[in-house]
């Protein structure tokens, strides 16, 4: 029933190229979530040397060195230096050039690890992806998120899109209604944010240590009382890339930090 | 993995007093939490913590469950010579850390 109203919305939202007309949130509107946090916050952000992120992007840099796996090589071996990563971050997720199937910036990481390296996969959120997610995104640090949508991402970028627009969980609510229509008003204490993944992963108070997009997504699924769908769900990535797109010329935050 | 970060001016002079920065990455847990089976999570927070500069000790402290995860630590230090900072922690598990870096004053 749920694939189904999926599937009608989807046709709904124009089977055509995706469009200026598809944008709820305009481009002139769309603001970065540190926008929206407290000032100790964003001490906490500017502070460079020390942003608690700092301690996962130094790990980062030593795993990135390390070799792994029964191919004893290192990311260091084919990738050469952090840097040479720069603009990855704003190309995932992305349809991945051998399995085809939709990948973000930790399935990548993990795809590597397992075909590359051929070490074991690190397991989501473990300290090890996180930290080597966040080296290669730091290596995209202000770059302006672009997403170009082409045929073959179309798809997955309807799904997302009407992901975001579908009432869900026992509260019955879309991220839409909170993310498009009421951004800036506040709910409780809170300032509801444009929910823009620009930062991720990212250091959350909340989580006390920092983690992905997709986290983000399953605890906002949680709090409106969803069904929690499992790790590496596809949804969640189409959700991802159309959150990307809706994000059109935020620029990558890393290290970010975020209540 | 414990990792830690020992923040120092750019540029120390001798006889300078600075304010030195100290993040160690721990969780912290309080031992006041459940787990998502009601199962209480033991308490693992940093005993103790210790800097020595130069073989000295010049800062130690006892963080408690009060403090967040990744406590991030400034203490003022007089600097009269150039010398090896050695920051060493253990915790509740008994998992021991170590951080060595060098400092030159100019």
């Amino acid at each position: 029933m749920r694939g189904l109203h999926i599937a009608m919305l989807g046709c709904a939202l124009a089977a055509g190229a995706v469009t200026a007309q598809d944008r709820p949130l305009p481009l002139d509107s769309v603001r970065s979530g540190i926008e929206f946090a407290g000032r100790d916050v964003r001490a906490l952000q500017d502070d460079a040397a020390g942003n608690p992120a700092q301690l996962w992007l130094g790990q980062g840099r030593a795993l990135w060195e390390a070799p792994a796996g029964q191919s004893g090589r290192s990311c260091a071996s084919c990738h050469g230096e952090p840097a040479a990563m720069k603009g990855a971050a704003v190309r995932h997720p992305r349809l991945h050039a051998v399995t085809g199937k939709l990948v973000n910036l930790e399935d990548q990481v993990r795809h590597c690890r397992t075909e590359q390296q051929r070490a074991a996969a690190p397991a989501f959120e473990s300290d090890e992806l996180l930290a080597l997610t966040m080296l290669v995104t730091q290596a995209s640090q202000g770059l302006p998120l672009r997403t170009a949508v082409d045929a073959a991402l179309q798809p997955h970028w309807r799904a997302g899109a009407a992901l975001f627009t579908q009432r869900q969980g026992q509260l019955n609510l879309s991220c839409a209604q909170c993310h498009d229509q009421r951004w800036g008003q506040r709910l409780y204490t809170d300032a509801l944010s444009q929910g823009q993944p620009n930062g991720y992963p990212l250091y959350r108070l909340e989580w006390q240590k920092p983690g992905s997009l997709e986290r983000r997504l399953r605890s906002c699924l949680a709090s409106i009382r969803a069904e929690l769908p499992d790790w590496g769900d596809l949804g969640l990535r189409q959700l991802s890339l159309y959150l990307k797109w809706r994000a059109e010329g935020l620029p990558v935050e890393m290290p970010a930090v975020r209540k | 993995m414990a990792a830690a970060r020992l923040i120092l001016p750019p540029r120390v002079a001798a006889g300078d007093v600075v304010m030195v920065r100290l993040l160690i990455q721990h969780v912290m847990e309080t031992g006041y939490r459940q787990d998502v089976n009601g199962r209480v999570i033991p308490r693992n927070v940093l005993r103790w913590v210790r800097c020595e500069l130069g073989g000295a000790e010049v800062f130690s402290a006892e963080p408690s469950s009060g403090m967040s995860a990744n406590p991030l630590l400034e203490f003022p230090v007089r600097v009269r010579a150039s010398g090896e900072w050695r920051v060493t922690w253990e915790d509740d598990a008994g998992e021991k850390g170590e951080l060595r870096q060098l400092m030159t004053v100019s």
